[in-house]
């Protein structure tokens, strides 16, 4: 049944995770017992969402090679299409905006066939190339340059940026480091989604001096500092088992997921203030849309990628 | 077999490109009717405003579903009139009135007497993309012949980016549905349709939609 060979400490890293979420839900199960007067519709919603998402991560992990690419070009499908549907766009892109989703699966087969040094600058050359050649054909000059640069943002993002997770995945297994691209995957999103949660519990616990008030005025020092120290524990706890890094080197990959995942944050946060949305979708319940999700992997995927790729490949 | 078709079609087509390529964000979903008789009244921008108000209802609905549409384009061929008829199931309407006692409406009387659910676009046509025309009289006379029939109104957005009038290359977005509360038969003509307006125009202010132009 499972087409790829999995390696056992990321089959364990899975049981773990699993673990995780068995002990958030009963943990709300038992706080609505006993603590009765608050409202946990929010954060039951938001467990629940966790459940459906790392179920179908995992088994878009496991049945294939192929199936799990194609799951990270929907991601980006996705994010894409969420994006440009909160976005102010001109009636005259409609057909631009078609050649910018099909760069989607001309990326993502890219990465299937291994070629990475079009991978590497498809989108960043060709695509930014192309797009406004194609606009100028169409000829609408009011709003040009603004309508460059919003789709152009959207494809490095969304597609260019996310697309280095699939990259990771084909990445193949050294010599003393069995867990494969597989494992770099799961250590990456299993990192990123926990930094998020940990600078947002930090942050309910100690929260109090704010930094970064004018885009997310619910973000503090202490919320911030208190992710990049757990997760940094927890990248250098986990990287013996699905990295090859080095102590040390499992250190920095801890600070870059924590400190880059929290500008990634931060960064959506100011898209969606600027164009003026509290969620970016509705597709996750508790989690809003999948832009809100994703945001923090926008920085880290990529910037992981190049640590990792620059030490060991 | 036309109504295997038909099933394949509303079930793996339809949900296909209104669940995955274009993506659904419905709002009070249980406003709509569990049964029929009903008219389900939207905005129209695109040929996808049926498709994905068919999509919200259950299998077991589907034959009682009949969108209104008008005879002399969707029957102006045989293969779309085959397609319009047997596939969609639309409800063909004549849009031009010859004489004095010729009643356009009448398959709608009799559709909504055997407890159908019809959807009606009151602007008549698809028009401008994402802007609301104003309601043509045909609504508010099939209310006063039915007025313990619920009209619900249900305000479509994204549709007309996605497919305008003209087009024929779908660019996926997000679409919203939102749908409203059941109205009724006012008593006059004006004034239901004046609350019809203002019910879509409120359900439109629910809304954040993102400029396109």
């Amino acid at each position: 049944m499972i087409a790829i060979s999995v390696d056992d400490k990321v089959l364990w890293s899975l049981v773990g995770l699993y673990g995780i979420l068995i002990i958030a839900s009963l943990i709300i199960a038992f706080l609505k017992k006993t603590v009765a007067e608050k409202s946990y519709t929010e954060l039951t919603q938001r467990v629940k969402s966790w459940w459906v998402m790392v179920t179908v991560f995992t088994l878009a992990m496991l049945l294939s090679r192929n199936i799990s690419l194609m799951f990270f070009g929907f991601i980006s499908f996705l994010a894409l299409k969420e994006y440009f549907s909160i976005i102010p766009t001109r009636r005259a892109d409609r057909r631009i905006l078609f050649w910018a989703y099909l760069a989607i699966p001309i990326q993502y087969y890219l990465v299937s066939i291994e070629w990475y040094g079009l991978f590497i600058i498809f989108i960043p050359v060709y695509v930014f190339l192309f797009l406004p050649m194609r606009m100028v054909i169409i000829g609408e000059t009011k709003n040009f340059l603004h309508a460059a640069g919003t789709l152009h943002w959207g494809l490095m993002t969304l597609v260019f940026s996310m697309s280095h997770l699939a990259y990771l995945l084909v990445l193949p297994p050294l010599d003393n480091f069995k867990a494969g691209g597989v494992g770099l995957v799961l250590f990456l999103v299993f990192l990123t989604q926990f930094n998020d949660v940990s600078q947002y519990v930090w942050g309910k616990m100690l929260g109090k001096y704010k930094i970064i008030p004018k885009v997310s005025p619910n973000k503090t020092w202490e919320g911030f500092l208190g992710g990049v120290l757990t997760t940094t524990i927890l990248s250098v706890l986990l990287a013996g088992l699905l990295t090859p890094l080095s102590f040390k080197m499992a250190i920095a990959a801890g600070l870059i997921i924590s400190i880059t995942g929290f500008i990634g944050d931060v960064i959506i946060s100011a898209v969606k203030r600027d164009i003026g949305v509290k969620d970016s979708g509705n597709l996750l319940p508790g989690h809003g849309g999948i832009l809100d999700r994703i945001d923090s992997l926008t920085y880290t995927a990529p910037l992981f990628f190049h640590f990792i790729y620059y030490l060991h490949y | 077999m036309n109504q295997l078709l038909r099933l394949l079609f509303y079930k793996v087509i339809v949900k296909f490109v209104v669940l995955i390529v274009l993506g659904l964000n419905v709002r009070h979903r249980e406003k709509l009717p569990k049964q029929g008789p009903a008219i389900l009244v939207a905005n129209h921008n695109s040929h996808l405003d049926t498709m994905v108000l068919m999509s919200l209802f259950p299998t077991r609905l589907l034959a009682t579903i009949q969108p209104v549409a008008a005879m002399d384009y969707f029957l102006r061929n045989r293969l779309l009139a085959w397609f319009a008829l047997k596939i969609v199931g639309i409800l063909p309407i004549k849009r031009t009135i010859k004489n004095r006692h010729d009643n356009p409406l009448l398959p709608c009387y009799e559709a909504l007497a055997n407890q159908r659910i019809l959807i009606l676009f009151p602007e008549g046509s698809r028009g401008e993309p994402e802007k609301l025309a104003n309601f043509k009289g045909g609504i508010a006379k099939l209310a006063e012949q039915f007025p313990d029939v619920p009209v619900i109104p249900i305000l479509l957005h994204g549709l007309g980016k996605s497919l305008p009038k003209g087009e024929a290359l779908l660019v996926p977005f997000f679409c919203d549905v939102f749908i409203g509360d059941p109205m009724f038969w006012t008593g006059n003509k004006k004034t239901f349709i004046q609350k019809l307006k203002q019910s879509m125009e409120q359900l439109a202010t629910e809304g954040q939609f993102s400029a396109w132009d």
